[in-house]
């Protein structure tokens, strides 16, 4: 199964932490880890369930193509980050 | 007397105390987020504190009287948009008004006797309800499916926002909301229906001709509701200060004010209604103290006549704004508080005749409040 971990500020606000689930697209992969952390959802996409702004998400250390969907395929031994983008002031 | 303040700010949310004859601060939390919004239900002593975190969104978080540790609860979400929901536009800039929270502008209590509803004004316009202390919240659709939110506009963010909610102290089923930029609106079914009530509202700057008096594009950015006589509102618009008697369905227009009838902020006292307070800037694109002297404006006569107070507030050159949400009055209608975007918070306990400065060090200031 695809691996996905999160950044510790991201961990900080909800309790998640790494995780091998079950998903062959990026969102498929984040919609398992929401299954049994609901709260998380609302902290990386808005109401629309587009990703936020400033949320920014690696696959095997590459930015996604989707950030908006998040359609990016993966694979089971993909590597996915999910953190904070650089922004702020 | 008042002995808590609370403040709302870019950078958290502070407590001040008061301690012998001056105040103090007494605790700080969710240090490094901005807090645009806060609120006190009196009907229970808890508070709820909107924390709009960057990266994540907006999040709510519930402290309820006698507990020390805050809770998080879920925000108001807009639901998805329907397919058969017409495409809404900004009037200017022809972008699409999203169904997605931007920003929690306005919280307040739904009534003595509604015990544990709430009412939430968001960016980009909708208006939420709770009746469930803000566990779980629901857009108000017969407000945000009027046709007329077409012509609603974005102030000084993206898209329009409801700033100012005034439950009617004595019917809890009358509600006004103050929306920039969409006017006065106002219910007497408790939510059901609703009626643009900014009749008299005018920008100085836009002929009549083109919509200058149009009701459903006015910009009052703060209405505000005397408690002890409900028919008595007073607004800050974005040109003239304004004044209803008729329970916010019409308005009076006040343009002759020294030094300036623009500004944000208004407060007025609880119980006299021809008492009101005002924090004046340069209008209408600069927004900085006209000639860089701080004031604060009192009307007693019910805008007959106004006086600038300026004992206890900065003698020097000062540039300080105060936001619509950062002047407050307490229950007794003597004691004000006012924060402003520099960072400055101060305390009059006499009605503004002098003013005592708290600090100068805060991140720039949202919004103020006593506390119980």
């Amino acid at each position: 199964m695809p691996k996905i971990s999160f950044s510790p500020n991201i961990s900080s606000h909800v309790d998640v932490g790494d995780c091998d689930v079950e998903g062959d697209t990026v969102r498929s992969v984040l919609d398992s880890v929401f299954a049994f952390s609901p709260r998380l959802r609302g902290y990386l996409l808005d109401d629309n369930g587009i990703t936020r702004k400033h949320i920014a998400v690696i696959v095997n250390s590459k930015p996604v193509e989707d950030r908006d969907e998040l359609s990016d395929p993966v694979s089971e031994r993909d590597e996915i980050f999910v953190m904070q983008a650089l922004s702020g002031g | 007397m008042s002995h808590q303040i609370r403040v709302g700010t870019r950078k958290g949310f502070f407590t001040f105390e008061r301690e012998g004859a001056g105040w103090r601060q007494a605790s700080s939390d969710f240090l490094g987020v901005p807090v645009p919004m806060f609120h006190q239900d009196k009907r229970d002593g808890a508070i709820y504190v909107a924390a709009e975190h960057e990266h994540f969104g907006t999040k709510l978080h519930r402290m309820r009287e006698g507990e020390s540790e805050w809770v998080e609860l879920d925000p108001p979400v807009y639901p998805e948009k329907p397919d058969d929901a017409p495409v809404i536009l900004d009037p200017w800039r022809k972008v699409e008004v999203p169904w997605s929270l931007k920003k929690v502008w306005s919280l307040e209590s739904g009534g003595a006797d509604r015990p544990g509803v709430l009412w939430c004004g968001t960016i980009p316009g909708g208006l939420f309800k709770s009746a469930d202390h803000g566990e779980s919240w629901e857009l108000v659709r017969s407000l945000w499916d009027r046709s007329e939110r077409a012509k609603w506009s974005g102030g000084g963010y993206d898209f329009p926002g409801i700033h100012s909610i005034c439950v009617h102290p004595e019917n809890s089923d009358i509600i006004s909301v103050g929306v920039s930029c969409g006017g006065v609106w106002r219910t007497c079914d408790g939510g059901l229906s609703w009626e643009q009530s900014a009749h008299g509202m005018r920008y100085d700057f836009v002929p009549e001709e083109q919509g200058g008096a149009d009701p459903e594009s006015q910009d009052p950015h703060r209405i505000v509701q005397c408690q002890g006589d409900p028919k008595r509102f007073w607004s800050q618009h974005h040109c003239f200060i304004y004044r209803s008697d008729d329970e916010g369905k019409s308005w009076r227009e006040f343009s002759e004010v020294a030094p300036s009838a623009f500004g944000f902020a208004v407060a007025v006292h609880p119980q006299e209604p021809d008492t009101a307070w005002f924090v004046p800037a340069k209008k209408d694109e600069h927004r900085y103290p006209v000639d860089g002297k701080f004031v604060v404006t009192r009307t007693r006569d019910g805008g007959e006549s106004f006086e600038a107070l300026d004992e206890g507030l900065p003698s020097d050159l000062a540039y300080d704004l105060v936001y619509r949400h950062a002047l407050s009055v307490d229950d007794t209608g003597n004691c004000l508080v006012m924060g402003s975007t520099t960072g400055s918070l101060w305390v009059s306990e006499d009605q503004g005749d002098s003013w005592s400065k708290l600090t100068s060090h805060l991140p720039p200031v949202y919004c103020v409040a006593f506390s119980r």
